[in-house]
């Protein structure tokens, strides 16, 4: 495994560059945030990234999409974090695919997949329950009642759970909260009756919702592949979102680094640039170590998932791990060395904090990520 | 890549051949060979494998064949480490030659110089020391005041340098010598290579907080260096030393990694698995088992880094700063999380009361506080990044 871009992937990552400078730039997201725009994503501009072939990106060629890979996704999640772009990258081409793609039946992934590519159909995986994340602790029950499912139970914090057109609902179909075992997926329009969504508001300014579930009916059919045996599976696709986010993430960090060492050369006090001052060139300097590694561990990651790689779990814990960190040690000295501006909302840094703080939350902080990493390597 | 497959297959039966079977046992301390005219061999198979390595130019396997290197590019010399790793090969030999002034020599030496120097490095036949640090110039190394006079056909030597690994046990010096008094101080260096058996030339060791070190304190009293011991131009020394300087943090920050470098090769895990006990075979404090585990995530990405750098093709330049600095660091942590979870075990100077592995921790753990320190100080380090990667102001 090279830690290297192939050409195609760099190509991707350029071409993602150019979008988010030239579409959607920091001020796309304050517009956004500032509008009522609900679902806190742009329609035009998803369209677009769907024309790219973004929303495809995972999705094997004979369902419509260009099987890129996680490196292709990530690279382009990089780019998009970097300008803070707000899409449904995450929540439907990487999660609502994974789940699909490996969980599903070849009847599912025909019915959903070509429409995800077509940018007709988002998704939403709803896994979280409690105030922190932790995969398997599921007590949303699902039981067969005649040729029906009944779900009930509750999701909390889903991604872009707002406007999604399907949701994906992780329920326990046997076995007790904390199990791997006798979990199970199954996919429910969000018209669905029994089907409580609410937006909630966060620091962020992205889409998120809380989920009550009551007697809610589905179909046989609404079931992802086998019952009670989505536990492994589902390990594996949100590793493949912690990759993903975790890209976005250095994304973010190198953003607000480089905005932040631009500061540090513009600004002067004391009659000089404050970047002279060895107290910040050497947080400075010790941040650019932290990114080099996070970098690192971020392309150790994706090209693990693509090669399949029985390193995957360790690695993508790592990543957001690491990504986690250096994101938080950078947006927190982003805003002390810009100092007075730095705290006010007309200065775009602190929307890198405010993104910073949720995103560590999405699919496990640094301690959870630590502790599974110590879990893994038999520490 | 079959061409590569190839030559895996040549150098795997080469190695089958030619590796003597003490060679693929783990090196003993008192068995580790760093060649050179008064070198002694405690195992009679290290001379035999440092001569067979050496004749083949595989102890410096990216070195051009002209100068009795391997000649071997980046992915054969991968292979040739990869199949030394497997069969446990020992290091045939530990040089400051090969690591340090050979790929310097190659870049400003002139030709007589390099077929003079590096083929007899190569074999092992003249060891080096590297004369830089002087007692009033450490990090602000440009101050150096020991001063060569030109002299016609030689330059006569007088002064002092310090922090000099092994000058006791080394047949010549690589040092940083004033030439130009006048010049502003980064301008008057030149680089010379001194023979250390030349009258005049004088050394006593040091001894560390860890107790006995290879460290030495070198005097030159009146030495003449032949003219043609001077490497490029002369009062342009400051760029070579440079570039020597990120050879040796390329080297130094290995050490960030488990088993690189200084050390004494514990594994922080095993050992804290080992004084702290296990429960469920899992480190049974706590908190203790939280910090190793940050420990060796860090470690775990930095590897990845030094990775991705050698993937990147990248040269020596401002990220071995990055290195050298991370690298360092990091193992100084380690021998704190060592020393920490061995309580009182890891505190024992001498054998009473102590096994030999428990007090080459506690030494170890002395040690590595000079390496954020030798080869430039982790300050310098981060100077260098807020300098000329961050491109910050003076």
């Amino acid at each position: 495994m090279k830690l290297i871009l192939s050409e195609e992937q760099q190509f991707l990552k350029d071409t993602a560059q150019s979008f988010a400078r030239d579409k959607t730039p920091v001020t796309h997201f304050r517009e956004l945030r500032d509008s009522e725009n609900a679902q806190c994503w742009d329609e035009t501009i998803w369209k677009e990234m769907v024309e790219l072939g973004w929303s495809g990106i995972l999705v094997p060629e004979k369902f419509g999409g260009s099987d890129f890979g996680m490196a292709g996704i990530s690279v382009i999640m990089q780019e998009l974090g970097k300008t803070l772009t707000p899409s449904p990258i995450l929540s439907t081409s990487v999660l609502g695919v994974s789940s699909i793609n490996m969980l599903g039946s070849d009847k599912q992934k025909d019915d959903y997949l070509p429409k995800i590519v077509a940018g007709e159909l988002t998704t939403a995986l709803a896994i979280d329950e409690g105030n922190h994340h932790d995969p398997f602790a599921i007590e949303t029950t699902a039981i067969i009642d005649g040729d029906h499912w009944i779900l009930n139970g509750k999701k909390v914090f889903v991604v872009d759970g707002a406007s999604a057109d399907i949701i994906l609902l992780v329920a326990r179909t046997s076995g007790k909260s904390g199990e791997s075992n006798g979990i199970s997926v199954f996919a429910a329009n969000k018209d669905t009756t029994g089907l409580n969504i609410t937006k909630i508001s966060t620091a962020d300014s992205r889409n998120y919702a809380n989920i009550e579930i009551s007697d809610l009916k589905l179909e046989q059919s609404a079931l992802l592949g086998e019952q009670d045996l989505a536990g492994e599976t589902l390990e594996k696709i949100l590793d493949l979102g912690r990759i993903a986010i975790s890209a976005e993430m250095l994304g973010n960090t190198e953003e607000a680094f480089e905005v932040t060492v631009n500061y540090l050369k513009e600004r002067k006090q004391f009659g000089v640039q404050i970047g002279s001052f060895q107290a910040l060139q050497h947080r400075a300097a010790k941040m650019f170590c932290e990114i080099e590694l996070t970098k690192s561990a971020v392309i150790a990651a994706m090209h693990a998932a693509d090669e399949n790689s029985n390193e995957l779990e360790r690695l993508s814990s790592l990543a957001k791990f690491q990504a986690g960190e250096t994101l938080h040690l950078v947006s927190n000295e982003a805003i002390q060395m810009h100092g007075g501006i730095g705290v006010t909302d007309e200065y775009d840094i602190g929307f890198y904090l405010k993104r910073a703080r949720v995103a560590e939350q999405i699919f496990g902080t640094s301690e959870f990520h630590q502790a599974r990493y110590a879990d893994i390597s038999g520490f | 890549m079959e061409h590569l497959e190839q030559f895996r297959q040549e150098v795997r039966d080469w190695l089958e051949e030619n590796c003597p079977p003490s060679m693929r046992t783990p090196m003993v301390p008192e068995e580790e060979v760093w060649g050179g005219r008064n070198a002694e061999y405690v195992n009679p198979e290290s001379k035999l494998w440092l001569d067979r390595m050496g004749e083949k130019g595989w102890t410096a396997p990216n070195i051009p064949k002209e100068y009795g290197g391997g000649g071997l590019d980046r992915d054969q010399t991968k292979v040739l480490h990869q199949e030394l790793f497997r069969i446990n090969a020992r290091q045939p030999l530990n040089s400051f030659g090969i690591w340090m002034l050979a790929p310097c020599i190659i870049e400003f030496g002139s030709e007589e110089q390099k077929l003079e120097h590096i083929p007899k490095i190569i074999k092992g036949e003249i060891r080096w020391c590297q004369g830089y640090s002087e007692p009033g110039s450490g990090s602000d190394l440009a101050s150096l005041s020991t001063k060569a006079e030109d002299m016609g056909d030689h330059f006569l030597v007088n002064g002092q340098k310090v922090w000099t690994s092994y000058a006791d046990k080394a047949d010549w010096i690589f040092a940083l010598v004033r030439t130009g008094p006048k010049e502003p101080k980064h301008n008057g260096i030149s680089f010379l290579l001194i023979d250390m058996a030349t009258e005049g030339v004088s050394t006593k060791p040091i001894t560390l907080i860890s107790g006995k070190s290879p460290f030495c304190e070198t005097f030159f009293d009146n030495v003449k260096a032949p003219k043609e011991n001077l490497v490029g131009v002369e009062n342009s020394g400051w760029t070579i030393a440079k570039k020597l300087l990120q050879h040796e943090r390329n080297f130094i920050s290995n050490f960030g990694l488990a088993g690189g470098g200084t050390g004494s090769g514990a594994d922080v895990v095993n050992i804290a698995k080992k004084y702290l006990g296990e429960v469920n075979g899992q480190i049974a404090n706590l908190t203790h088992r939280e910090n190793i585990t940050l420990h060796k995530m860090k470690e775990h990405a930095f590897g990845l880094t030094l990775q991705r750098s050698g993937d990147e093709g990248a040269k020596a330049s401002a990220a071995s700063s990055m290195f050298k600095y991370y690298g360092t660091e990091h193992n100084k942590d380690r021998y704190e999380l060592m020393i920490a979870a061995m309580g009182n075990k890891g505190l024992g100077w001498t054998n009473e009361g102590f096994s030999d592995d428990e007090q080459a921790i506690t030494k170890a753990w002395l040690r590595t506080k000079a390496n954020s320190i030798e080869g430039g100080t982790s300050e310098v380090q981060l100077n260098v990044i807020s300098r000329r990667v961050l491109d910050l102001p003076n």
